[in-house]
């Protein structure tokens, strides 16, 4: 494998990391704050449908990057309100969340363009271009230094710097404001948060409303950057990967973001390359695709590094009387 | 005491929820410029009022009544399986093992052993996780989840590398032998002058779940071990101070549950396709958790509950076929039956409570 492919292979590393970074970071808020949240895939899937109908009928990516997060927020508020205000099961809702975005996003998809449950192709304005940072072309003739600026930190849409650039803004939100202080306390201990005096609810609903920010700058990116317009069941069990990246990561930013480029380049490789021979040796397709879900069992498990969960997590809170 | 009578609770509860589900899937479908009575008028004609149409719901609801059961066995112990979809995946690879590779001398005693094939599998791909939870506390949620995703890869690698028949294209095993193809209800129930269920796929195993629905009832409240899963399911901490083993009970009752949901493929499997395809299942795993919520974990609710969307499947497929309205109008209406009979419970429940509440503080008549 010569230097040009390796970049090649990270380049779509990056590309495919991104959805799985903003999801992961999107859970992230809503665990922490005891909430989970299961239903990450059927937020992404419809904020990925919505911002691709809206761009292409408006032409405009950025409107339809706005349709989708306004969408996959009205799922975060279902999922808010059955989960906070009611103090439903969390996993039952988040299971709700995934069926209803798979069930609607064709529906809908069906009765506007009427196209079996996918929307038209975008062009020009309806898509995120990549971008060509400063200096790509005058550097691309150093050796190795000048190729990888070109190829794998140059060139990609606005949406996957915003990702990257949302995991150190994540660790100063949590770790460094009272706003992250308070949301950390509320998915370990609501109790001690509430007895000084803030509002549990009003924190939880603010997780959750993060939440659906980041999964839909997720489900956008699918349909507006990664491909050109939305077709059914487009996220194919993304969302679960990146529960899977979170749990991998013990619920930090940092790691969060190793996992998911550890996951975006199983993906990237299996994409590549279907099975891989090592020296005799065959390592077959369906090994690199179930490699995620294995590695997250075996980080469970606890045999390596135990992955403890917000101990709030899961439960609502109700108020002593 | 109770805020709520036993019957507001068992039937109200759920019944006021499964109308405003309906009530909203009646919107969806406005929404889409459809009608809703027309709607529903194609689903019952083409569900319930031919015999072949029954066939049909009669097969979605027996995959549905066993993922049902399997879900609330594990709901009574508390526990989560979510992994109905997985563990029906491996039960059907048990199923084609043992019909491709034994020789059953007739279908009665192959029915048997797939079934046997089917539960084990199944069961199997259950006891790591459950094992997990009991003694790693690893949540079953998200382990469950997570052998979803194993398990078609699993099935991926064995159709294509292993079962599949050399030179054939699409990923599936070769046809089971004859001797193992299950009677379906148009050979059971036809007769020369009147044909019943022509060309509808359901089967034997129809029964095979009403056994199983029978079964599941004497285990949960008629066995010792039935009381002990209720008993953990209630309490953790006083069911370890009965003597019950958390650890035991919750392994039993996540095989039990992962055995269930493996039974399923012997109606997809054995019954219809006659031969291990890569995506029995279709879901039924997952619509396994609508119904076992639906039917408030008791199998005769199951069972009714099963009934509700075989209807529904076999409805929306008509739909599909008769007017523009996609099949996943389906997905949508069983989203809204979770979210409201599971997740918004309360939605319902909190001002029930309250109105029998006031119900009990009003003076009674002088009749009294």
């Amino acid at each position: 494998m010569d230097y040009l492919t390796l970049l090649q292979v990270l380049d779509s590393t990056v590309r495919l990391a991104t959805p799985l970074l903003l999801a992961c970071l999107a859970g992230l808020f809503s665990e922490r704050a005891g909430i989970f949240d299961i239903g990450l895939e059927g937020k992404m899937l419809m904020a990925a449908f919505f911002s691709a109908a809206v761009a292409s009928v408006t032409g405009s990516v950025w409107l339809g990057l706005l349709a989708g997060i306004a969408s996959s927020m009205v799922l975060s508020g279902i999922h808010g309100l059955a989960s906070i205000t009611f103090r439903g099961n969390q996993l039952i809702s988040g299971v709700a969340i995934n069926f209803l975005a798979a069930g609607l996003t064709v529906l809908i998809a069906q009765h506007w363009f009427s196209q079996g449950g996918r929307t038209p192709s975008l062009m020009g304005g309806g898509r995120f271009t990549d971008i060509t940072l400063p200096f790509a072309d005058a550097l691309s003739g150093v050796p190795i230094l000048g190729p990888t600026y070109a190829e794998l930190i140059s060139g990609h849409s606005i949406l996957v710097y915003v990702a990257f650039a949302c995991v150190p803004l994540t660790w100063w939100m949590l770790y460094r404001t009272r706003f992250g202080l308070r949301l950390r306390a509320v998915g370990e201990a609501p109790e001690a948060v509430d007895t000084a005096g803030v509002s549990v609810i009003g924190l939880r609903y603010a997780a959750v409303a993060i939440c659906g920010l980041l999964c839909g700058i997720a489900g956008a990116y699918l349909a507006t950057g990664l491909q050109a317009g939305f077709v059914k069941d487009m996220t194919a069990g993304r969302g679960y990967i990146a529960l899977a990246a979170l749990i991998f990561a013990k619920w930090r930013p940092w790691y969060a973001l190793s996992a998911c480029l550890l996951f975006g380049l199983l993906q990237a490789v299996a994409l590549r390359y279907q099975n891989i021979d090592l020296g005799g040796f065959i390592i077959p397709v369906q090994v690199m695709d179930a490699l995620p879900y294995i590695l997250t069992v075996v980080i469970l498990a606890g045999f390596v590094g135990k992955a403890i969960p917000p101990r709030a997590g899961g439960e609502p809170y109700v108020k002593e009387r | 005491m109770d805020k709520m009578p036993a019957w507001a609770d068992a039937f109200l509860v759920p019944l006021i929820s499964l109308i405003l589900a309906a009530l909203l899937s009646a919107l969806v479908i406005l929404a889409i410029g459809e009608s809703p009575t027309e709607a529903l008028k194609l689903m019952v004609e083409g569900a319930l009022m031919r015999s072949a149409g029954w066939g049909y719901t009669l097969y979605y609801a027996t995959n549905f009544i066993f993922t049902g059961l399997a879900v609330s066995v594990a709901f009574h112990a508390r526990m989560f399986n979510i992994g109905g979809e997985g563990q029906a995946t491996l039960g059907g690879l048990g199923v084609a093992l043992v019909c491709l590779y034994l020789p059953w001398p007739h279908w009665s005693l192959a029915l048997i052993g797939a079934s046997l094939g089917a539960a084990a599998f199944g069961a199997l791909w259950a006891l790591i996780p459950a094992w997990l939870q009991a003694k790693r506390g690893s949540h079953i949620v998200i382990t469950t989840i997570m052998f979803n995703f194993i398990a078609a890869a699993l099935l991926n690698y064995v159709l294509v590398n292993l079962l599949k028949p050399a030179g054939a294209m699409d990923p599936a095993s070769a046809t089971f032998p004859d001797a193992t193809h299950l009677p379906t209800f148009q050979q059971m129930f036809s007769t020369a002058d009147n044909p019943l269920f022509r060309g509808a796929p359901a089967n034997i195993s129809f029964f095979l779940a009403l056994i199983a629905c029978v079964a599941v009832w004497l285990l949960i409240w008629r066995t010792r071990l039935g009381y002990e899963i209720r008993a953990l399911g209630h309490s953790e901490s006083a069911a370890r101070y009965a003597g019950i083993s958390p650890v035991r009970i919750i392994v039993i009752a996540m095989l039990i549950s992962g055995g269930l949901s493996g039974l399923m493929a012997v109606n997809t499997t054995m019954g219809e396709s006659e031969r291990l395809l890569m995506n029995a299942t279709e879901g039924a795993g997952f619509i396994g958790i609508a119904v076992a919520l639906m039917g408030r974990n008791h199998p005769f609710g199951v069972l009714l509950a099963a009934l509700l969307f075989g209807f529904l499947y076999q409805g929306g497929a008509e739909l599909a076929l008769w007017t523009s309205i996609p099949r996943e109008l389906i997905v949508v209406i069983q989203a809204l039956v979770i979210l409201f009979t599971g997740a918004l419970d309360n939605m319902v429940r909190m001002p029930l409570e309250r109105l029998f509440l006031l119900l009990r503080r009003t003076p009674k008549g002088p009749a009294e």
